[in-house]
């Protein structure tokens, strides 16, 4: 474990993810006392005489959107948004996946068969249509989305965890524990699951990018987390018509959700290397 | 082969009737009643149910889902609720330029992704390759409509490069082909890294070296075949990526494909189209997983006896 920080801790550039991450967690979980502005407050100054929004100043650091609110304060406010939905519906994702993928790899037979199948089935979906057809059934709602989410994103980590538990439950190991007398149950708990914690925790966190870039494409499609509750993907969606007049209503959101997904791809890719030394010059 | 054929064959034909149960059940889950959005507001009520029966809603379930394949299987995807029109028809319209799109993201992701991995593999743990690596990340996290509108904001309004929108000359399909493409690009650049890092340690490229062939050609003939094999054969994966980036894409370039179509759908709610599109978007991943599974045993032989 000291092992694995001291190699994590010398990439730099995963670092740098995590203080961000960190940063971003701050922003987040601090947004109504850092905010400037109440996010859904329509400033009569906030627009030009002509109605157009307002460049980046003094009085609006990030200028204002459309409707004369506080792009510096939505920001603030649409990083809640972005982490949580990021955090909670990867989470459930990676309880499903994993749990559905140890499973099946640990049973084989019909059972295992019949959950990789359906990981088959889902994989022929793609994940953004699928979620958007879900979300236009289901009305939508941060709940929602984040279940939409959810059962979207769970496939991937089933079958990584899947072939990983199918590789360890042929080791001697396990056999010599089944000879010993131990249960399924304890061979997963005991013996399975954690030889599998360093694969879901990479996995969990490559994920999380993939959750933030799903939200914000749903957002920005309109069937996300519903307005006035700001999100980044929503912000570019509004302001996308006002685009060449006033780019920096685009820019902005999009380089925060950027960021975001980079630093967990960064943070990620970090704890794969450091995780599993003998990777390093391994795939992706 | 023809065995292994068959068995991929089988796999995917059951994959698509799954792709039917899962579209069937989804259509069910549909608050909307489908007989009030066609009827309309004033409908009298035995309209209504001369609809109802019409669309066969009054039927058991079972009864509806054969119906509802056998009208799939004859290209019958129901009708738009906004447009009144075939949904199939509409998606047919539609699927040319989206097919072009691809198409020239394909082609835009391997020539980004190629020679990046090409260069990053020859010159391995150096600032290049950390950079190389690095940008590959930040274009599989920049969302597919930020690269788009920031693309169309750089190149066609501030440069005037390209135009603003529309469809018909290459002039159009560069900067969508290109916004499509960018993620793959960065993915294929650090497949082919590995893939040419595993190869430059083969024993025919010691071969090549001692033999006094030239560092380019050891790269770009040797290296550069057996290294682009893995990467050629995912192509068929792509599909399923791609579908989902063409409704982003297409709406950012206003490019006339099933994306677009997609998109209008969404804004407006109409379920009919939403359903096509998926289940269309469905059956092209099922199509290009069997193009994968068919290409596979031709790079690794090995992969036929699974």
């Amino acid at each position: 474990m000291q092992d694995f920080w001291k190699r994590f801790r010398r990439d730099r550039l995963a670092m740098i993810g995590l203080a961000t991450i960190l940063l971003l967690l701050f922003v987040g979980l601090f947004a109504p006392v850092i905010s400037p502005y109440n996010p859904n407050e329509q400033f009569f100054d906030g627009l030009t005489l002509e109605g157009s929004p307002l460049p980046p100043g003094e009085r609006f650091w990030f200028g204002t959107d459309t409707n004369g609110r506080d792009q510096f304060s939505r920001l603030l406010y649409g990083a809640r948004t972005s982490i949580l939905i990021g955090i909670i519906a990867n989470g459930i994702a990676v309880i499903i996946g994993s749990f559905l993928g140890v499973t099946a790899g640990y049973l084989r037979g019909p059972a295992g068969a019949t959950i990789m199948r359906l990981t088959d089935l889902m994989m022929a979906f793609p994940p953004l249509l699928l979620a958007i057809a879900l979300a236009a059934i289901l009305k939508p709602g941060l709940a929602i989305i984040i279940i939409v989410i959810a059962l979207v994103n769970w496939v991937q980590i089933a079958r990584v965890i899947y072939s990983e538990t199918v590789a360890l439950a042929e080791r001697d190991y396990i056999e010599a524990a089944r000879a010993l007398g131990a249960g399924p149950l304890r061979i997963l708990f005991r013996h399975l699951l954690p030889h599998l914690v360093p694969t879901i925790t990479v996995y969990a966190t490559l994920g999380i990018a993939t959750t933030v870039l799903l939200e914000a494409m749903l957002s920005f499609l309109g069937r996300g987390v519903q307005p006035p509750t700001p999100a980044w993907g929503m912000m570019i969606f509004e302001s996308q018509s006002y685009f060449l007049n006033a780019p920096w209503l685009v820019f902005i959101p999009g380089a925060a959700i950027l960021i975001l997904a980079l630093s967990f791809n960064l943070v990620g890719d970090g704890l794969r290397d450091a995780l599993d030394p003998t990777q390093r010059d391994g795939s992706r | 082969m023809i065995g292994y054929i068959a068995r991929r064959l089988v796999a995917s034909f059951l994959i698509l009737i799954g792709v039917t149960m899962v579209t069937f059940a989804l259509t069910f889950m549909i608050p909307a009643d489908p007989v009030a959005m066609l009827a309309g507001r004033n409908a009298t009520a035995q309209t209504r149910e001369q609809i109802r029966h019409q669309l066969g809603l009054d039927r058991p379930l079972p009864v509806q889902y054969v119906t509802y394949v056998a009208r799939l299987a004859v290209g019958d995807f129901g009708k738009s609720y906004a447009r009144k029109t075939d949904v199939a028809d509409l998606i047919a319209s539609r699927l040319p330029p989206t097919l072009l799109l691809m198409l020239g993201a394909i082609l835009a992701e391997l020539m980004i992704g190629i020679p990046a991995g090409i260069y990053a593999a020859s010159r391995r743990g150096s600032g290049a390759d950390k950079v190389a690596m690095t940008l590959s990340f930040v274009t599989v996290s920049t969302p597919q409509f930020v690269v788009g509108l920031t693309l169309l904001y750089v190149f066609a309004y501030l440069l005037s490069w390209f135009p603003l929108s529309g469809y018909g000359s290459l002039s159009n399909l560069i900067l969508p082909a290109l916004t499509l493409g960018m993620a793959g690009g960065g993915w294929y650049s650090r497949m082919m890294r590995s893939s040419m890092i595993e190869v430059l340690r083969q024993d025919y490229i010691r071969t090549a070296r001692a033999k006094g062939m030239g560092e380019r050609r050891v790269l770009l003939v040797h290296g550069l075949r057996n290294a682009a094999l893995p990467i050629i054969a995912m192509i068929g994966l792509d599909i399923g990526i791609f579908m989902s980036g063409v409704v982003v894409v297409e709406n950012v370039f206003g490019w006339p494909g099933i994306g677009q179509l997609m998109w209008q759908a969404i804004q407006s709610l109409d379920i009919p189209i939403i359903m096509g599109v998926t289940t269309v978007a469905a059956l092209f991943i099922v199509l290009g997983n069997f193009l994968a599974d068919l290409v596979a045993p031709l790079i690794d032989p090995r992969i036929r006896l699974r």
